[in-house]
């Protein structure tokens, strides 16, 4: 019944990872506690859970995000201090075992479970805005997705104290990963916390597309666009392309570890070279699908607050669909030490040289923008620059690894971590938090607190690049990834400065929670009033702040790239007659099909077959029974459209 | 166009004009994108069993296991398949409910007729050492061969289900929606295993 589990499976002798679940725990009682003396469930439920809004689940992948960035930032820093300790002889405090299992978390949890959920959040509250549409096209299936990502970060969460996590690295190469070399539960979480979240994100995908297919306000014709949606579409469809072959490379190794095949095993013909290239033709696009929506916010950051269209519209789509196009044919860069030959070697060095271009046409686009503009420098201005700064040294550095001689120097070192988090966090993380600051009051209706937003900014930038400088210099220095301990002593006093820029972004991010708390509490004084904190040019900042529920009264008709804009410059007001709005009915099924697919992955991994079998009917049972749900959207009184859309007016009225 | 009052179409559309959510078209085409990236599923396999194929590691082969006419029964069993599913949809855009059942339930019967042979293959496969643990090509090939087995058992589930709720809500906007959505998703597997059979069964053998 039980599987594989029993109390052994609690690390009750690891006092780091019992303390966490102490204070975890503790802080979980506590949440559970106000929750109900607030009497906030039933609120929790009908305003949350079931939502179907595009805006609430865009918030929550958002919420999602940060509680996970804390989790993959703790990892960070207990691993800054381990390398900063363990020099010549030293062990430092993490035993190889942990040590391991929290480098691997900290890759899968920033990757899937923090710039993942950032850019779905962001791609959910802002894509139907500016498409002028009342929703997505799957509002169910929104939901559905959302739930499923979530039960893979709670899966993930789980692995801490029952068994253990992957010690593999966070791509889980095999055969290392293989039963024989990984013989408890840690890779099966790995497999099934991504499977489950994996299939979220590719139903999100599905429905992006869909709705950008199909939804856009009539007049909106692609080249009509705004830039941002441009950038999601590609996401998108790249999510929708590679999405996939993780799902059937992660059944692969789940089917070697569950069912005795050999796909990549060393015995019986087993090929794990196949794996690598599998997963990376999956691993490449995917660091696109994060960067290219923060493209988009760039785009319009740096538009709005420089007073000016963007420069290079079309430019700028073409290059985004040439990246999109030009990241499928880069994966082997990941492995040039593979020994495909030569050729082979030279063929994805170049196209992985080429795929700078596009992204250089980018920048070069933005600083155009911002020539002879009205700069702001709102927090999201900063973010935007430092990007700027801080991404195109990390795209250098991408263009001297793709070097396959340079390559087979830096391979494995610390110079390709450098590389990897100077885009990482410098393109992602940056361009989530500029979006965060600069929607922020989209959703909520009152703007983030200015002063703490550029502290994070300043904290996050200072501490990156103290963090990371010295992680170029000690690859050079022939320092390789995931080290435990080490005999050279010279490495230390660069290790030591990473830690302090460790400490500095931890910092940042502490920043962004005072951010958050004290905007909150000043939230009467920072209200948005106008629905249009930014002067800004795109149709999301033609409506109210908070936005209402149904989005738009009147679906808009578009005669212009920026529409709201134009409408500002013309003097163009919204017609005071409403109608009936059709909308979705909220619905309970998309969380409850995630919790028994999250029960059949937990049991899953714990071999409990009997409870595996049970839930995977259920989960079935539950969606079925939803097709018989024929209840599932209502009318909005046209009386009831004109009586918030009236309040509104109002307040501005007074505003002014 | 009225250049002044962009705001202001929605008075135009009658309520089931609505730029709202779900109407059939996006459904549709949203299907169509999901099976897209479930053929993505298949390439990944196809391009392993296509490196696996000769990993025999000393086991049986393809050409001493496979039973070409049994193979061969089985692709004619989903070929009527997707024509009787053709049927179903033709009686459908007839409005024709009975005779939709009526070919659902056929098709329903060559699917499981389909699978049950499978099932059969699979199990004197694993009778005679030939199980998927035996060799990384018989792996590759019980993947593939049995993702597109799984694919089909789902198809049957949501046959089943459409009989019972064309049966219930009689052919309305919905049902034929859905029934849509399944009739793509029937051919879709019927193509995919004509590449298996091609590129695993006849490449296998001859």
């Amino acid at each position: 019944m039980l599987g594989k589990l029993s109390l052994d499976a609690i690390p009750l002798h690891e006092p780091i990872i019992m303390g966490t679940g102490v204070v975890v725990a503790l802080g979980g009682l506590v949440v559970l506690a106000l929750l109900t003396r607030y009497r906030l469930w039933g609120y929790l439920w009908k305003e949350w859970i079931t939502s179907v809004d595009h805006k609430k689940i865009g918030v929550m992948y958002f919420i999602l995000g940060l509680v996970m960035l804390l989790r993959g930032f703790a990892d960070a820093i207990m691993m800054r201090t381990q390398q900063a300790m363990a020099a010549g002889g030293a062990e430092g405090y993490l035993p190889p075992h942990h040590y391991d299992q929290i480098f691997t978390a900290h890759g899968v949890i920033m990757i899937f479970f923090v710039a993942t959920p950032f850019i779905l959040g962001l791609m959910n509250v802002v894509v139907p805005l500016q498409l002028g549409a009342r929703d997505v096209a799957f509002p169910f299936v929104n939901s559905l997705g959302f739930w499923l990502s979530a039960m893979g970060a709670i899966l993930v969460m789980i692995s801490m104290w029952v068994g253990d996590f992957a010690a593999t690295g966070w791509v889980a190469y095999p055969p290392l990963s293989e039963l024989g070399y990984s013989p408890t539960t840690g890779v099966d979480y790995f497999i099934w916390s991504l499977q489950i979240s994996g299939l979220g994100t590719t139903l999100a995908g599905v429905n992006f597309v869909a709705t950008i297919f199909k939804m856009r306000a009539p007049g909106m014709n692609l080249m009509k666009m705004p830039v941002f949606c441009w950038t999601a579409l590609i996401t998108n469809i790249l999510i929708v392309a590679i999405f996939p072959v993780l799902t059937a490379t992660l059944a692969m190794l789940a089917a070697d570890r569950y069912l005795g095949m050999h796909f990549f095993t060393n015995e019986l013909g087993g090929n794990a070279m196949m794996y690598i290239n599998l997963i990376w033709i999956w691993g490449h696009p995917e660091v696109y699908v994060l960067i290219l929506p923060c493209f988009g916010v760039y785009s319009e950051v740096i538009a709005t607050f420089s007073g000016k269209p963007l420069f290079g519209y079309k430019s700028m789509v073409y290059a985004t669909s040439s990246i999109g196009v030009l990241s499928f044919m880069v994966w082997l860069h990941h492995f040039f030490t593979m020994g495909s030959g030569a050729n082979v070697n030279a063929f994805f060095g170049i196209m992985t040289t080429i795929i700078s271009i596009p992204t250089g046409v980018k920048l070069f686009n933005w600083l155009f923008t911002m020539y002879r503009g009205r700069i702001r420098f709102h927090s999201a201005t900063l973010w935007t620059i430092g990007f700027m700064v801080t991404f195109a040294v990390g795209g250098m550095t991408g263009v001297l690894l793709a070097v396959p001689g340079a390559d087979f120097v830096l391979h494995n070192s610390l110079f390709l971590v450098a590389h990897f988090h100077n885009v990482i966090i410098g393109g992602v993380v940056y361009g989530c938090l500029a979006g965060m600051s600069f929607w922020f009051p989209k959703v909520f209706g009152f703007t983030l607190n200015e002063f703490w937003g550029k502290v994070s900014f300043w904290c996050w930038l200072i501490g990156y690049w103290l963090a990371f400088t010295p992680l170029y210099v000690l690859g050079f220095m022939g320092m390789t990834r995931r080290m435990n301990h080490y005999d050279m002593p010279e490495w230390q006093p660069w290790l030591q400065v990473a830690l302090v820029g460790a400490i500095i972004v931890g910092l940042g991010i502490l920043a962004i929670l005072i951010q958050l708390y004290v905007s909150i509490r000043d939230r009467e004084q920072n209200r948005d009033v106008t629905g249009d904190p930014w002067d800004a040019r795109s149709l999301e900042w033609s409506r109210p702040s908070p936005v209402p529920f149904y989005n738009f009264a009147h679906v808009p008709e578009i005669t212009s790239l920026e529409q709201h804009w134009e409408n500002k410059e013309k003097g163009r007001v919204e017609v005071r007659r409403y109608e009936d709005i059709h909308m979705p009915k909220n619905t309970g099924a998309g969380f409850l099909i995630s919790v028994w697919s999250f029960i059949l992955c937990f049991a899953l991994v714990w071999h409990m077959w009997l409870i595996a079998g049970a839930s995977l009917v259920a989960t079935i049972i539950t969606f079925i029974l939803r097709t018989y749900d024929r209840d599932t959207d209502y009318w909005v009184p046209a009386d009831e459209v004109a009586r918030i859309e009236g309040a509104w007016h109002a307040s501005m009225k007074e505003a002014a | 166009m009225n250049m002044h009052s962009p705001a202001v179409s929605g008075g135009h559309h009658p309520r089931d004009h609505d730029h709202g959510h779900d109407s059939g078209s996006t459904t549709v085409l949203g299907f169509w994108i999901y099976l897209m990236s479930d053929c993505l599923i298949f390439c990944s396999l196809f391009a392993t069993f296509g490196v696996l194929a000769e990993s025999y590691a000393g086991g049986p082969t393809g050409r001493e296991l496979f039973d070409l006419p049994y193979v061969g029964a089985e692709t004619v069993l989903l070929l009527i398949s997707s024509f009787t599913f053709g049927m179903a949809n033709l009686n459908m855009n007839a409005a024709r409910t009975r005779k939709v059942i009526r070919w659902l339930a056929i098709t329903f019967l060559f699917g499981a007729a389909f699978i049950g042979m499978e099932i059969n293959e699979f199990a004197h496969l694993v009778a005679e050492g030939a199980g998927p643990g035996r060799s990384a090509f018989l792996s590759a090939y019980f993947t593939l061969v049995g993702t597109h087995g799984l694919h089909v058992t789902s198809g049957l589930i949501w046959l089943a289900v459409m009989i019972d709720q064309t049966r219930r809500f009689g052919l309305d906007a919905v049902v034929r929606r859905r029934l849509a959505c399944l009739s793509l998703f029937w051919h879709f597997l019927d193509l995919i295993w004509i590449c298996v059979f091609t590129f695993v069964y006849l490449h296998g053998v001859l």
